[in-house]
């Protein structure tokens, strides 16, 4: 077996044991982080290993959690076909976006995207009657099961992020040593030479942007589902930024960096908000200080000085 | 006469108003070495960029292989089996330099021994696995013809491939380059041992049209062409 494969197996049995070692509340905490994680996940295949810094992905994070859960309220699906809209409604959505957003590059591809965005937040608040806007909407605790596993109590709850979380993880680890997977990091290394051996660059950002936008809605499918709750705050500008800074935190293109980035935001804004009223202000200095000295974020320094096989 | 592989047909570039290139007729026969020479802006780059899909034609036709392949976008030219290396240096710099050398062949159907394979002929097996932005200037350049010859095309495009290589990499270039089997090559060059060392025919441009054509040594007795750019390079 290859070393990235088996930190993965590690990291995932490790998650699983914490849940038996950890306190409520931190196995709580951890529910949430690693659907975040996710989230960023999804985000990183596109930002990290392809390049493309959109600023929009709150949009395919609630076209996915919207599709489950208007699905769920208004047509009465449960949680296996309401997720079957969500993983439909976000590769939809990322898919149209990404055929107009992707004629742009660079600062205009951001400002694309952040629009398209915008666009999506204000329909949410558009048809109020059924998003409920801004205040939303809460998913009873009857529906919230799949197979009979009550996914509002915290093991199910626990274990379903962790099921999530580790496929997509293995999916990731496999997709981005594989073929089509180096090809999205030559695009991101040097679009130019690229395209110059004969790799149609376009089509392969869409369609990373495409499993980018997919992977950030079944997260967002994933936090409705498990937390009971879907909200146009979730569509709207911070969660765009937040898989963004997930990922510069824990390492823009490694696997596990999204997972490090989420803990370690999470934690921070946790601990500093116990010492102080100014958290957010604590948040940012350490955030500049990151950024300052380790450009790379922590697995990317790792990676950099140390650990030359982190995948 | 060997076959055309490829021929151009009044092709031109108009840059706002500025002619880059005027209706160039070119032939380029199958197998053969051509240099295509000429003073600084005349259009050589331009040219090759037409050919293989990078700068967009104002007028005229690209046959490659008995096909029109103007309206096709740079990466189906390459896939054609084309393949060209940039005037200034452009390898992935973040990746190994075995990564791009099998990026380049895997695209063209390459498997992990012809990866092997290339990497010994330009000399770079033991850095395979160094970092291709920290190898020399020299290095990345060959690392770039390299990435040309993994794809084994059967039109090699190079602009000005030893531009800042040493006289030993450049030695070992002109090896490489008239060693090579089954492959045409269209080489931009300033440097004129490497231009009648290894070229069978050289087509001189000169503010955007063809000056000259010719044999090296025909080329080399033009009078216009050394009014042009030899009297001036060789002084």
């Amino acid at each position: 077996m290859n070393r990235p494969l088996a930190l993965h197996l590690v990291v995932i049995a490790a998650l699983a044991a914490a849940f038996f070692v950890l306190p409520d509340y931190h196995s709580g905490n951890l529910a949430r982080i690693m659907v975040l994680a996710v989230y960023a996940m999804g985000y990183n295949l596109a930002f990290g290993y392809t390049g493309l810094l959109s600023l929009g992905h709150a949009l395919f994070f609630a076209a996915g959690m919207y599709g489950l859960a208007l699905s769920m309220q208004h047509l009465s699906l449960t949680a296996i076909p309401a997720l079957m809209v969500a993983l439909i409604a976000s590769a939809l959505v990322a898919g149209i976006t990404g055929a107009l957003a992707l004629r742009t590059r660079g600062v205009a591809f951001m400002i694309v995207t952040l629009m398209f965005a915008q666009a999506g937040y204000l329909t949410a608040l558009y048809f109020v009657q059924y998003t409920r806007g801004d205040e939303g909407f809460v998913l009873p605790q009857a529906v919230r099961q799949i197979a009979g596993v009550d996914l509002s109590s915290a093991m199910g709850r626990y274990f379903a992020a962790l099921i999530l979380f580790s496929v997509t993880l293995l999916i990731i680890g496999a997709l981005v040593r594989a073929p089509f997977g180096r090809t999205l990091i030559a695009i991101r290394e040097n679009e130019a030479r690229a395209t110059m051996l004969g790799y149609d660059v376009q089509r392969r950002k869409w369609l990373a942007l495409v499993a980018s936008g997919t992977i950030s809605g079944m997260a967002g499918a994933a936090y409705a589902l498990l937390f009971g709750y879907a909200g146009a705050s979730f569509a709207a500008v911070p969660y765009s930024i937040f898989p963004l800074l997930y990922v510069l935190l824990g390492g823009a293109g490694t696997t596990l960096g999204p997972l490090v980035g989420a803990v370690f935001m999470f934690y921070l804004i946790d601990l500093s908000s116990g010492v102080t009223d100014a958290y957010m202000l604590v948040a940012g200095v350490v955030l500049v200080l990151l950024t300052l000295f380790l450009p790379q974020g922590l697995l990317g320094t790792l990676r950099k000085r140390w650990v030359p096989w982190l995948p | 006469m060997a076959t055309v592989i490829l021929e151009t047909r009044g092709l031109t570039k108009t840059y706002a108003g500025v002619q880059a290139n005027t209706d160039i007729d070119f032939d380029l026969p199958e197998g053969q070495i051509r240099a295509l020479i000429g003073p600084n802006g005349a259009g050589k780059t331009t040219f090759v960029g037409m050919l293989c899909g990078r700068i967009p034609v104002t007028r005229g036709k690209v046959i490659f292989d008995g096909r029109d392949i103007s309206g096709l976008p740079a990466h189906k030219r390459i896939t054609l089996g084309i393949a060209y290396t940039f005037q200034i240096t452009s390898v992935f710099a973040g990746l190994s330099v075995h990564e791009n050398i099998a990026l380049a062949a895997r695209r063209a159907g390459g498997n992990a021994a012809r990866v092997t394979e290339t990497l010994e002929r330009v000399g770079l097996a033991d850095r395979a696995d160094q970092t291709a932005g920290d190898l020399s200037y020299g290095h990345q350049r060959i690392l770039e013809i390299g990435m040309g010859l993994a794809q084994s095309p059967r039109l090699f495009i190079l602009d000005e491939p030893t531009q800042g290589l040493a006289e030993s990499e450049v030695a070992a270039f002109k090896t490489l380059i008239t060693g090579l089997k089954n492959t045409t090559i269209l080489l931009i060059e300033h440097n004129m041992s490497v231009v009648m060392e290894t070229a069978d025919y050289i087509t001189v441009l000169d503010q955007g049209m063809t000056l000259a054509e010719g044999t090296p040594d025909a080329i080399r007795a033009n009078r216009a062409v050394r009014a042009a750019y030899l009297g001036t390079a060789d002084a």
